[in-house]
């Protein structure tokens, strides 16, 4: 697709420009600060399952979820609590560790410098220092879960203070998209992991143990008093799963990103008439209309896991068209694949 | 003396008890006359500080310095992309009359700058007059054939420039190097400004410094006003080589400033020798770029052909009068410290006046006269690179050990052209915070000039500071620091 080349800008000049190296950048922090986010949350979570002992290594689970066992069995001979917290927080060799994501994402706030606000920037950057300055000491099993807390509030300081100070034009909108992307891809990647490795065999489902279990996982998406308002009735797999599908209340769930998603993604064409990003919009309608017509019931019938798998790869297409919408390659001509060239966990 | 009176004799005394200058000038201590009065408030009010007091304070900038990311990236720390320029907290302080002196004579070499320029690219009378060997001009690496008979917008290839000013030890100016491609450190004034501000209220209230918040606009309406002819609305950007380069902060601050966006080569695409940028809604037409990119990096079509940093086509655009180029192409021909040598001669060709700023007395080796007095006075010398900036290179006579001096000797009798020499100047000294305690430490000032339709200078400008004690070497690569340069406006 050929960039259309805008004569002029508008002569009353208000509208206000964006490059699309900018836009790429907005998204590629929004998705790296909420990801960080969500691996602390992992990584607390499975903090809590494996002290409970009732999960049979709880600390693989991880490492599945990021789909990393060949870097991480390359390095490491058995998935520890050590072992694996390490090359999750601290290892500045794997792409995917809160050090390394932190950087990455510094790293697009830099390019990103002449838009953000000094607040924003200067947050980001006490935070990196921080995450990177992090040693042994810091990151044993004492101390894991106050680190988590901790990294947590940091990403939702970040939120924050970008809330209260980010600019609002089209970059508001692309860091909106690059959040939920983010967001709604991490919590089908939490259920899916979850899911199976507390679904050892029949007999336990519906158990004290099982209960107890998903209860940290709604705790570990700071989901558990919401559910527990809303959903009446016994804490079952399904009910848990359901919730964080479809609860359009909740600010984590897969309905909730995917409903901002479209929003923020409208909002670029009917307020700053990008119109390029309707095949991303048509995806995100069509994936919101799949999730609406099914009971959580149905989808766990028809295979949950084919379906989170399903969803996760639509969130990747939507990301790649978004990037040949507003990004496209000069030449040569786009490949056929949606690209993201940024590390996708 | 016991400690006790040690003590009381220092706590009268204030800061500056053990500070003393006699061989340099000083503008805060030591001006061999009597300072003006408001001078003289400055000194009693720093007096009044205590050394602890003063730690603190640096401490606290230090500290903000560092998350706010304000960094100078130096090329051999691989490992931290970021450094701090050091900001020392006692400023630099120039009078009404002082700053008088030297803005005139930062424009007036300005002018004279861009008037050799065009010449050069245009007639080349001052070459066939017989005022500079041809040879210096045309040979120089930075002379660009390209820009032959190109007709810049006003008749302005400079229109960012630096000059490097020191002062002797009479307090005299005296012009070290001019800086006509894309000086930097600008940011670093305005932001030293703030700092100070902020953590020394005391020292500056209601005293009438003139302000430098407004660089970012005369920028702007500077390249508006360059901009090729017929644009009624220019857009303006700042071309960056991007987030490793050693300045990128300034880049972003200034893109800021200016309120323009900051581009970098893979952000921008000729077409139809029209220049674009990429942005979200499509291509949208660029007519100015203030470009912080060496002349080799800016269009692999035409130099280096392997720098992904450019543009290709943009020298084309730029040929054509579709885009203007600020500083523009070939401007190094011009603060060549060969070309230097000639600049007192170059303002009185074009300009018919004496130059208001002396240059300090320089000596070309490429000439044989000066070579012989190079070698016969080595020892007492500054022997400089003509080609390298940046402080690197160069030798100081007076420092060196009898080896050094040998193989310099060699070096240079190898490629005499590629140097000059000057005599070692007493540099003045500024009071700086120092391990031991407030001392002497030598400092430079580079002045700003903006030029569009006239001249315009930053009031003050970036004084660097030498920290290790005696060094001569004020740039930010070889460990100097920073001062906020305070111009009284009474």
């Amino acid at each position: 697709m050929n960039p259309i080349i805008v004569d002029a800008p508008p002569a009353d000049g208000t509208m206000p420009i964006l490059l699309s190296r900018y836009a790429e950048c907005t998204i590629w922090l929004a998705r790296y600060m909420e990801r960080i986010e969500n691996l602390a949350r992992l990584i607390d979570v499975t903090e809590t399952f494996v002290r409970s002992g009732s999960t049979m290594n709880g600390w693989q689970s991880i490492i599945q979820i990021n789909a990393d066992e060949d870097r991480f069995f390359a390095r490491h001979a058995d998935a520890t609590e050590e072992s694996v917290v390490g090359f999750y927080v601290t290892d500045r060799e794997n792409p995917n560790s809160i050090a390394s994501i932190a950087h990455a994402a510094r790293e697009n706030a830099r390019a990103l410098r002449p838009l953000i606000s000094t607040e924003m920037w200067t947050q980001l950057n006490i935070f990196t220092n921080t995450v990177r300055a992090l040693s042994a000491t810091d990151i044993r099993s004492s101390n894991l879960s106050a680190l988590c807390a901790r990294l947590k509030q940091e990403c939702q300081t970040h939120h924050g203070i970008t809330e209260g100070t980010f600019y609002r034009d089209q970059a508001w909108l692309f860091y909106l998209i690059g959040r939920n992307l983010e967001r709604g891809d991490q919590i089908t990647r939490l259920i899916d992991i979850k899911y199976h490795t507390l679904l050892p065999s029949v007999a336990g489902v519906g158990s004290e143990v099982d209960i107890g279990q998903w209860t940290a996982v709604l705790r570990s998406a700071a989901a558990y008093h919401a559910f527990r308002r809303v959903v009446s009735g016994e804490m079952t797999p399904g009910a848990v799963a359901g919730f964080l599908l479809k609860n359009d209340g909740f600010p984590r769930s897969l309905s909730t990103c995917l409903r901002q998603l479209h929003w923020a993604v409208g909002h670029l064409r009917t307020d700053y008439g990008l119109k390029h990003g309707y095949a991303a919009a048509e995806r995100i309608e069509e994936l919101r209309a799949t999730l609406a017509e099914q009971t959580v019931k149905d989808i766990i019938l028809r295979g949950l896991h084919e379906f989170l798998d399903w969803v996760q790869r639509e969130l990747r297409h939507v990301q790649g068209e978004i990037a040949q919408a507003f990004w496209p390659p000069m030449e040569p001509p786009p490949p056929p694949a949606p690209a993201q060239s940024q590390s996708q966990a | 003396m016991s400690d006790l009176i040690d003590r009381d004799t220092a706590r009268r005394a204030g800061l500056f008890v053990a500070y003393d200058t006699p061989d340099f000038f000083c503008e805060l201590m030591n001006r061999k006359d009597a300072p003006p009065d408001s001078l003289a408030l400055v000194r009693e009010r720093l007096s009044h500080f205590d050394l602890p007091e003063l730690r603190q304070r640096a401490g606290a900038a230090e500290a903000e310095l560092y998350n706010l990311g304000i960094t100078f990236t130096v090329y051999t720390d691989r490992d931290a992309i970021d450094r701090i320029l050091p900001f020392d907290l006692i400023p630099h302080v120039l009078t009404a009359a002082e700053w008088d002196h030297v803005e005139r004579g930062v424009r007036q070499r300005v002018t004279a700058i861009n008037h050799f320029l065009w010449d050069i690219y245009h007639e080349k009378r001052i070459l066939k007059d017989g005022i500079i060997p041809a040879e210096l001009v045309l040979g120089n690496p930075n002379y660009r054939p390209e820009m032959e008979g190109l007709d810049v917008p006003g008749g302005v290839y400079v229109h960012i420039n630096g000059t490097d000013i020191v002062r002797d030890g009479d307090g005299r100016f005296l012009v070290l190097e001019d800086n006509a491609r894309t000086p930097s450190g600008v940011s670093y004034v305005i932001e030293n400004r703030h700092m100070m501000l902020r953590v020394m209220p005391d020292l500056a209230a209601g005293l009438d410094l003139m302000p430098v918040d407004e660089y970012g606009l005369r920028l702007r309406h500077a390249l508006a006003e360059v901009a090729p002819q017929g644009v009624t609305d220019p857009q303006v950007v700042l071309l960056s080589p991007g987030i490793y380069n050693s300045a990128y902060f300034e880049h972003v601050f200034l893109a800021r400033e200016m309120g323009v966006p900051l581009v970098e080569g893979r952000d921008l695409v000729v077409e139809s020798g029209r220049v674009y940028m990429r942005t979200v809604a499509g291509l949208r037409p660029v007519h100015s770029i203030y470009r912080r990119l060496n002349d080799d990096f800016l269009d692999p079509q035409v130099f280096n052909p392997d720098s992904m940093l450019g543009v290709p086509g943009l020298v084309d655009a730029y040929r054509r009068g579709n885009v203007t180029i600020a500083n523009a192409i070939g401007t190094g021909v011009a603060d060549d410290k060969a070309v230097y040598a000639y600049m007192p001669r170059i303002i009185r060709y074009y300009l018919s006046e004496e130059p208001i700023l002396s240059n300090v007395d320089t000596h070309i080796c490429a000439e044989a006269e000066g070579l012989a007095y190079t070698l016969a006075n080595l020892d007492r010398l500054v022997v400089k690179p003509v080609g390298e900036s940046g402080g690197y290179g160069l030798i100081i006579g007076p420092h060196a050990t009898q080896a050094e001096l040998d193989d310099f000797r060699v070096k240079l009798l190898a490629d005499p052209s590629n140097y000059i020499s000057q005599p070692v100047i007493s540099l003045s000294v500024c009071p700086t915070l120092c391990e031991a305690g407030v001392e002497a430490r030598h400092v430079d000032l580079r002045p700003f000039a903006v030029t569009g339709r006239s001249t315009w200078v930053l009031p003050g400008g970036l004084s660097r500071v030498a920290l290790r004690k005696g060094s001569l070497v004020v740039n930010s690569s070889q460990g100097g620091g920073s001062k906020d340069t305070w111009v009284l406006a009474s």
